[in-house]
Formats: structure tokens, sequence, C-alpha cells
């Protein structure tokens, strides 16, 4: 290629830091017309950093922005979309009151504080046909929305803005296979019209799938830059971690059948979310739930740990019949259990405060411990090796990985019997991963029952001892051994082998 | 208690300081001692809701019911002490306080129960109370007479301090200790800032949110009975003009009126500010409009001072 | 229909309500549904309802203005002076009194943006300021407004009260098609989350800028209104229109966390308000009991509308 046009996006030296925390490290990179990018990277490496500074989100502390090779300072989201730079964000930019049709005019080209022109909604209209969402009606409020369909929303509303530069950040993280190959049609598309594109994704395979290159950033620095299929995935994630990962998964250890039961659950039903569910967890054990999102599974974990009202059936702790009335019965000495939330920034930890003081909020309600004792928490965060600047700086200071340790910490100095986890390495990078699934390992070995709920199979398959896989409210498959299989797993989660026998019948 | 001293609950000590000297500057008699323990008497009264008002702002809400549990409490024990009959004289300081505690759980079950936003819900608490209130006492001014006690809660003095100003430093030095040494002042803030966070911690924050607003309603209850003490008299709407300063003291005093951040430490210095302020303006024999835009722009540049030293270190 | 009423649930619960508080009010009062009555009724509810706008465009962005009523005390001061006299210098002086309500929005916002302090503290010291001026302005009631001016603005038209067709006017001239501009949609996104409509690409402080002014403004009309109603300028009005305003607001489906709400929310919450007190007044409750009443039943509306919380069955629902 003799190309002596200007790339139409080019950062040079750009740094970014957050008081004494380097996000990006003078860092080059480039984003030519007609090429899909793709940005690899452990959470914190820098790559959200680098999208909002390309957003016009964040402006950097030094370097230089060029666009077309002038050169450019984006001091907000607005002249950002100005030169057709259009983010697609992680969190999602999505106003939850307004309806659909609002919020695609919110930010329609053109659009200022006059009137409203609804010309570009036939277009966004098109781009939900085309993308499985034409069942989204437009009059519908953002926030009866479901999160796959508030993704597909997004899609559209960053389409129609006729992006010239289109950053995808996780942007189909919530979308099934088939939606998903149906967005990347779009793309490759969009693509192939002149259009960059910038993909982030934790999933391998997608990038595989949609990438020309690959750029892999670790620490704030962009450390290599290649075509997709010059590595492979070993080599891959070797360059993001910076050194090479044999096992991410603990050995698991035979669970002893007549271990005593320690959480045992009888015909649990809530409202039409959760269906008749029967498991029990054995010291030792750890228990996986799978399964779409929304099928209960999430449900079924707050309802253990007191968060629903009117709920069916019957629990038992150590053979003792207990009713969980609140988070603060499930925490009694007595019962012993520990929760941690799906959203560890809302409803795990208060940012605002202190490490220290997250870490004792727990622990305060319980008479038969002293909250203030270093030596709770010190086993915990030395083994999942907390990095911080400080126990008395802000929690919101750690980055996400960190933020989940101070999570697990803080519940663990309680020594739960029964550990519940809603997703707990959602978001978060794979060094992070491997040491929770270490102290999730020991801690089983130890004796806690441990209940996992997750979306990554290779956590079902690898760290669970069994896997009940959830569809529609009820458990459909209970998996264990040799039956813990990907295959298997899939299958349950889209019900296909109620599928096969209705079919049969 | 020092991690409350924070530079922004130092800011109105400063202010008070400033006030004094540029005070004394055009009336010298602003330095005798009567004056200021004067000052110390009356900024009591704006203390001791200013307290109340503190908690209930750090749990991340608001009490506007403080003027009609103020003036309910006054009626209440100025009536009890002027039915002549000696129990209810002795009960009249304890019902009053009663009083204020069951308005704080009445203002704390709307919040925590129904959910209602604290600014509509206290408001609603508030105009009850005034119906019960004109409904009991005919509109007129309520008979009844202050005690001793109440009396002298307001207007002694011993080793030349103000009872009044004793009796406020006292509760906020056993109510910041409250808040540092117990769980409860943790989960006081930790709702502040996040409280389905807090609730997921395994707190029962709805006990929470009652206790904070009826430490608010007895503290309202108790600035109530000594303004009463004060006046020798309780009277319609006497609480309407401390609603706002309230806020004023607690803002001042470095305390986010988004919750979890500061403190009671603050709070004094906002209330001994305020009070100062406004006393210095009425002996200067400024007029009422002056006295207000000048109030408005130093409560104004105070918090702009503030946020902008944040801006700067940010 | 069917649909439009389960969107705008909020609005549909308020207007039944007025309709039949209005009803009965109508049917008790002893002299029936005349105009007279209505005009009465109807200059009642405007100003507040024009207070209740100001309050709305502040809580749609999910702040509070607590200077509502000192605005309306200072432009209602400014109007007993400019309001009489020729008829150019009254047109002129009815522009000067609204734009002198907007300036006030103005300064609140701009001190809001620019030294990023919360609206509730903000408000709560510059309406103090607007007191101070409204005092210097008139330190005791008094000054004159323009007899005729005042008739034409406070009566009725053909049998129907003008404060009705100004609210009309305000409704259909304004709200809808201001609901259908960027602006309009900019402050719901606003309040609704600042973060997506910032990332949205919509310029946040000028909106907010905007919300607040508009407040203002509505405050300055407020002021002016009531000033065609008393003819008088009195700086002593302030206190109970801030707080009643938010009783409208909140009693008209605005939600106090923003983003959700309409203006004629806000008009229908301030007209129950004032019907309520209007009814008391003729209801044959004694009238010592009347203020008890407004209370339980400005409280017992406020606790209805939130009962719907209690039949939650996540208890993280709550949280909102």
């Amino acid at each position: 290629m003799f190309d002596t046009k200007p790339p139409l996006l080019e950062m040079q030296g750009i740094s970014m830091h957050f008081g004494p925390t380097k996000a990006l490290d003078s860092v080059d990179f480039t984003c030519e017309p007609g090429e899909v990018h793709a940005v690899l990277g452990e959470n914190g490496a820098g790559k959200s950093t680098l999208m909002k500074l390309i957003a016009g989100v964040l402006q950097p502390n030094h370097g230089v922005l060029r666009v077309d090779g002038k050169e450019v300072s984006l001091g907000s989201p607005k002249a950002a979309l100005r030169l057709g730079l259009v983010c697609m964000f992680q969190e999602l930019s999505l106003v939850p009151d307004l309806t659909v049709r609002e919020n695609l005019l919110l930010g329609a080209p053109g659009a200022g504080l006059g009137w409203l022109n609804s010309e570009g909604l036939s277009k966004a209209q098109e781009v939900l046909n085309r993308i499985g969402g034409e069942n989204i009606k437009m009059a519908a409020r953002v926030a009866d929305l479901t999160l796959p369909q508030r993704q597909q929303v997004e899609i559209a509303k960053a389409i129609m803005k006729k992006p010239r530069l289109l950053i995808l950040d996780e942007a189909t993280s919530a979308l099934n296979a088939s939606v998903v190959e149906k967005v990347f049609e779009l793309v490759r598309e969009e693509r192939d019209a002149g259009t960059a594109v910038l993909f982030i994704s934790h999933r391998f395979h997608e990038i595989e799938a949609l990438a020309d290159r690959v750029s892999i950033f670790r620490n704030g620095q962009r450390v290599a830059t290649f075509m997709n299929g010059e590595h492979d995935y070993g080599e891959i994630i070797d360059l993001m971690v910076g050194q090479k990962i044999e096992e991410l998964f603990p050995q698991k250890m035979p669970v002893l059948n007549d271990a005593e039961v320690v959480l045992e659950v009888l015909n649990f039903s809530w409202d039409t979310q959760v269906k008749d569910v029967s498991l029990s967890v054995r010291r030792g054990q750890i228990v996986g739930l799978g399964g779409l999102d929304g099928q209960g599974q999430a449900a079924f974990l707050m309802g253990l740990f007191g968060l629903l009202r009117k709920t069916d059936g019957m629990t038992s702790i150590a053979g003792t019949r207990i009713e969980i009335a609140s988070p603060k019965a499930a925490k009694h000495q007595n019962v012993a259990l520990a929760f941690i939330p799906e959203d560890r920034k809302t409803e795990g930890l208060i940012l605002d405060q202190s490490i220290q003081e997250n870490l004792e909020l727990a622990a305060l309600g319980r008479s038969d411990l002293d909250a203030g004792d270093a030596a709770l928490y010190a086993s915990s965060l030395e083994q999942l090796a907390l990095k911080h600047g400080g126990f008395g700086l802000p929690v919101s200071s750690l980055s996400g990985g960190n933020q989940q340790k101070v999570v697990l910490s803080k519940w663990l100095a309680l020594k739960p019997r029964c550990l519940l986890l809603a997703d707990p390495t959602r978001g978060i990078d794979v060094k992070t991963k491997t040491q929770i699934y270490a102290i999730l390992r020991q801690l089983a070995d130890q004796g806690t029952a441990i209940v996992l709920l997750s979306t990554d199979y290779e956590e079902l398959i690898q760290l669970c001892d069994e896997t009940h896989v959830f569809f529609d409210g009820a458990v459909v498959a209970s998996l264990s051994g040799d039956e813990l299989t990907p295959q298997n797993i899939i299958a349950a989660t889209l019900n296909m082998s109620a599928q096969v026998e209705a079919d049969r019948a | 208690m020092l991690r409350q001293i924070s530079i922004d609950s130092l800011m109105p000590y400063f202010g008070v300081v400033v006030l004094i000297i540029v005070g004394s500057f055009f009336f010298p008699q602003i330095l005798s001692a009567d004056y200021l323990t004067q000052q110390l008497q009356i900024a009591a009264f704006l203390g001791l809701l200013a307290t109340g008002a503190t908690i209930v702002i750090l749990l991340g809400h608001i009490d506007l019911s403080v003027p009609w549990i103020l003036t309910g409490a006054a009626i209440l024990s100025t009536a009890l002490v002027g039915s002549g009959n000696p129990v209810l004289n002795v009960l009249a300081v304890p019902a009053a306080l009663a009083f204020g505690a069951c308005i704080g759980v009445v203002n704390g079950i709307g919040v925590a129960i129904l959910r209602i936003p604290s600014m509509v819900w206290t408001l609603a608490v508030n105009s009850m109370l005034l119906g019960v209130a004109v409904l009991n006492t005919g509109g007129f001014n309520p008979k009844g007479e202050s005690s001793t006690l109440m009396v002298t809660m307001a207007s002694g003095d011993v080793l030349g301090l103000p009872i009044s100003f004793l009796i406020w430093i006292a509760i906020s030095i056993a109510l910041a200790l409250f808040l540092v040494r117990t769980p409860f002042g943790r989960y006081l803030r930790s709702i502040g800032f996040n409280e389905k966070a807090t609730f997921l911690s395994g707190v029962s924050t709805p006990s929470v949110v009652f206790a904070a607003f009826a430490i608010a309603g007895m503290c309202s209850a108790l600035g109530g009975v000594m303004l009463a003490g004060y006046a020798n008299q309780a009277y319609q709407s006497m609480g309407d003009p401390f609603l706002l300063p309230t806020i004023a003291a607690v803002v001042i005093g470095g305390t986010s009126i988004l919750g979890g951040r500061g403190g009671l430490f603050g709070t004094i210095g906002g209330a001994l500010f305020i009070t100062l302020l406004t006393s210095i303006l009425s002996v200067m024999q400024i007029d009422d409009a002056w006295r207000n835009i000048i109030f408005g722009v130093i409560i104004l540049a105070m918090l702009l001072f503030q946020t902008l030293r944040k801006g700067a270190t940010v | 229909m069917l649909n439009y009423m389960r969107s705008n649930r909020r609005e549909v619960i308020a207007g039944f309500v007025l309709v039949t508080l209005l009803a009965t009010y109508l049917g008790t009062h002893p002299r029936g549904a005349s105009t007279y009555v209505m005009t009465i009724w109807a200059n009642q509810c405007l100003i507040l309802g024009l207070a209740a706008c100001a309050q709305f465009f502040a809580v749609v962005v999910r702040g509070i203005d607590l200077s509502v009523g000192a605005v309306m005390a200072l432009t209602n001061c400014i109007a007993s002076y400019l309001l009489d006299g020729s008829a150019l210098g009254i047109a002129f002086g009815m522009v000067a009194v609204v734009a002198a309500g907007a300036f006030c929005g103005l300064v609140n916002g701009l001190i809001i943006v620019f030294g990023r302090i919360q609206p509730i503290v903000v408000t709560l010291a510059t309406a103090s300021i607007f007191v101070g001026l409204a005092l210097l302005l008139r330190p005791t009631p008094g000054g004159a407004v323009n007899y005729d001016l005042a008739d034409a603005m406070t009566l009725d038209l053909l049998g129907i009260p003008t404060a009705l067709i100004l609210t009309t006017i305000a409704v259909v001239g304004f709200w809808l098609p201001f609901r259908r501009t960027g602006l309009g949609l900019g402050l719901y996104a606003l309040g609704s989350s600042e973060q997506a409509a910032f990332q949205s690409g919509i310029d946040t402080r000028f909106i907010r800028l905007a919300a607040f002014t508009l407040a203002g403004l509505f405050g300055g009309l407020a002021g002016l209104f009531y000033s065609f109603v008393t003819t008088t300028g009195d700086a002593g009005i302030a206190a109970g229109f801030t707080l009643n305003s938010i009783a409208a607001v909140v009693l008209g489906g605005v939600l106090l966390r923003g983003g959700v709400g309409t203006l004629v929310g806000a008009l229908a919450g301030a007209f129950i308000l004032k019907t309520i007190a209007s009814l008391m007044f003729f209801s044959g409750i004694p009238s010592l009991a009347q203020p008890l009443f407004e209370g339980l039943i400005l409280a017992a509306a406020i606790a209805i509308g939130s009962a719907d919380i209690l039949r939650a069955r996540n208890k993280l629902e709550v949280f909102g």
C-alpha cells in the first residue's frame, strides 16, 4: 500500500493520569479508514481511557490528536461528534426516562436546541430491523427495555450518526450469538464503505471474527500492533498479561459424597421469575449457576440472601431450616451467608468511602467480630494481592479488579459458611480472575460451600464441581463430572434438550 | 473526632474570627465579654437545631419539619407548666423531647418505608403539625409559661458561660462521639453515600433512618423548649425564621448536602458564624433589606470558596 | 388513548383528582359555578401554577429552586413601580419584570454551573439576596398597578376566566411546542441521566443554565400575575410560595429525582392544592381545623402516591 493520505485518526505521545495513577503513558496510536482495529488489554490497561479521549469525554494531559492530519482538541463529546468520531459506550449512553425515539433524536446529526428533526429515524429503524431489534417499540421507555435491547438501540443510535470513526466498546456484551453476527455484518458493511472501526471486546472469538488489525495494551502502553491472525490465543494472552499463564484454573479436588450439606434449598419459587428450584451444596463444593441473562438465576441468589419478598420453598443451613428475611439476617453468625453482588460499583462498594471503611462495613454488624481488627482482612487481601496506595484512600481510586478484591475480602472477613457470588469476574482482567479462582478453590477446600453464578462457560466447567443451568426460571440441567462440557451447557442454556424431546414426541 | 476537622469545617471558625476583628473595628463593644457570651447563648438555639439537621443531612436527607417540631415542643412544654400541676411541670421537658422523637419517627417512616423524598414528606409533616397547633391554640399565642428549669437552661450561666451554650456543646460532643465510636455513625455516612450497598452489607437501613430522624426531632424539640425558656412563652411560628439558617449553618460547616461527608465540628462553627453575622448586622443597625442581601452574599462567598479550593487541588 | 394514559399515568391521575375537587368545590360553593367564583378560583390557582412551573424547570433537571418565592417577591415589587402610566411604559414594564425574573434565574444557574454548588444551597442563599432587594424596593407593601390592565388580566373574557385562558396559552403556545425542541428534550435527558446526556453530545452546562433561567422567567411571570391580582408590591410573600411550589410539582407527578413529569402536571398540582384550600373555605369545616385538613390531605396524597413501593417484591427495587 502506498497510502500517502494521513490516517483518519492519529494520536501521538498521549498521556493521561488520574492523580498518581497513570492510565495512559505516551501512547502512539493510529486508525485508518476502512479497517476494523481491535484493541485488547486487561482491565486497567488503558483501553477505556483511550476511547474516552477519542470520544471527547476526557482530555489528555499530554500529547496530540490529529484527525485527517489536522491537530484537533476534543473538549466535549459534542466536538468529537462534529468530527464524525462516534462512540458506543460500555456504560450505555441512553437516557433511561426518555423513549427510544427521543433517545435517537437526542444525538441525531444536526440536532441542536431548536426543532427536532426526525430525518435520521428511518435509518435507525432500518438498523434496528437488521440487527434483530424489530420488536423494539419507538415509544417504549428505555428504562423498560432489557439490556440486550438497549445495546441494540445504542448501536442504531451510533450508526445513524453516519460515523467516520465508530468505536464499539464492549458493544455486544449482552447480545446472543445470532444477533452478534448480524451486528458484525453491519459493521463490516460500514467498514467497506470507508468507516474506521475501533473494536473492544473481551470475547476473543469475536475479535478473531471481526478484526483486521489488533493492538494490545498493557499498563497504559501500547505493547504490540499486528494483523489479525499473526498471533494465536496463547501468545495474545501472554502479551496482554505480560507473563505466561499456564494454568488459569486451579486443580479441582474430589468432593466426598458424604460431606456435610451446608446449604439445601427445596422448591424455591418467586414471582414468575424463579420456578421450583431445588439444590444442595456440600462442604468444599463449588456449585455453578449458568444460563442466559435473566433466566432467574440472579433472582434465585438474591432470594437466598433475603432480598426478595414472598418467596416459597424451604431453605436449610447445616440441616437447620431457616427463614432469611434480610441481608442482616443472612450475615448473622448462625446463618453466615455472604453475597457478592453483580454490580460492585453500586451494590458491592461505597465508592466515596475509604478502602478501610468498605472492608469493615459487613463485619460491623456482627457481635462476634471486631470489625476494626486488621487481622480479619489480612489473609484474604494478601492472597488476592490487593494493589493500593493506602487503606485510607477512597475505594474509587482502585482499578476494577482491585475493587472486586475489596468486596471479596469484606465478606470473607465474616468467615461465611456459604458464599454466594453473582458473576464476580465480569469485566475483570485475566490476572485478577486467576487470583479469584485460586481463593475460591482454596476456600472450598477449607470447607466453605460456594454458589457461583457465571456467564462464562469456562468457569462453569473448569471451576465448578456441579453446574445447574437455568432457563425461564427453572433448572433445566444439573451437570457434573464428565457431563460438564461446553456442548452440554450451551444446549441446556438454550433449553435444547427439552426442544429435542418435544420434537420426538 | 479529629478526623472531622477538615479545612472546610474550619472555615466558619475563621469567618467568626474575621467577623469579630472587622466588627470590632467599627464597634469596639463587640470585643466585650458580655457581648460575646450573649452570642454564645443565642447561638445555642440555632446550634441545637443545626446539630440535629447535620445528622439528617449526613444521611443524605433533609428535615423541613424543624420549625413546627420546635414550635410544637415549645407549646407543649409551656402548656404543661402552665397547667400549674407540679407533676406536669416536671414532665414538661421530657414530654417535649418525646414529642420530638415521635415526630422524628413519623418522618423516618415516610422516608424509609414509603420512600417519599424527605424534602416532601417532612414538609407535609410540618404542615400537619402546623394544623394541629392552630387547632389547639385557636391561632392565638398559646397560654402557658416556662418552668424555672426551662428558663435556667436558656438563660442561666455557670462560671461565666451560658448554660444553653454548655448544653449545646455537651450534646454535640456526645453525638460526635456516638457517630465515631458506634456502628451507627458509620452506617449513617454509608447510607448518605450509597444506601443500596449499605443495605446489601447486611445493615438494617430503615432503623438507622428512624434513629437519625428521631435524634434530629429531639434536637429540634430541645431547641424549642429552650427558646420558650428564653422568651418565657411559646408563640405561633416561632420556628419559621430558623429553618433556612439551620441548613445554612450545616452547609457552611462543610457538611455536604448530598450526604456522607462532613460532621458536627463544622456545624458548631457554622452556627456560631451565622449567629454572629446576624447579630453584628443588627448591631450596625443595617436595615432588614441589606441584612438579607449581605447574609446571602456571605453564604455564597463561603460556599464558592469551598468549591474553588477543591477545584484547585483536584 | 389507553397507551397515552398509561405512559402519562401521573398526569392523568392528577387531572382526574383536579376535576373531582373542582366539581365538589363548585357544587358546595354558595354561589355555584358562576363566572365570578370561577375567576377568583382561577386567579389563585394560576399564581401558584406559575410558581409551580418555575419549580418544575429546576426539578426536571434534578435540581430544586428555593428562590421561587423570592423571585416572585422581587418581581412583584418591581412591577409595583413599573406597571402604571403610559401604555408604552406599561408594556415595557411587563417585559422588564419578566426579564428581571429570568435574570435572577440566570444568576442562580451561573453559580450552580460554574461554582459547582448544589442548587438547593445556592438558591437558599440567593433567595435571601432577592428578598433583600425586594425589601429595598418596598420596605412596606405599597405601589400600584394600572387597574384597567389588572382587570383585563384577572377578570374574564366572554365568561371564561382570563387566568384559564392564560393557562391554556402557557400549555398550548409554549409547553407543547417547547417539548418538541432539542432544548426541551435536553432538560429531560439531563435530569434523567447527566452522564448519558453528556455522552450523547449534549452541552449539559448550557442546558442546566437554561433550565434555571426558565425557572426564573416563570418566577417572574408568577410575580407579574400576582401583581395583577393584588395590585400592590409586597416583599413578604416569598416563604409560602416556595414551599407550596414544591408540594405542587410533587402532587402533579413530577419526580424530585429529575427527568420525569411535565409542565401540565406541575400546573395541575398547583390547581389541586389551591382548590383544596378553596374547598376548605366553604366546606363548613371549622376554620381552625382547616390548616390541619390541608396538611392531612397533602400528606395523604403524597403517601398514597408512594404506596406502590410497598408492593415491590424485590427489596432492591426501592433504592431506585
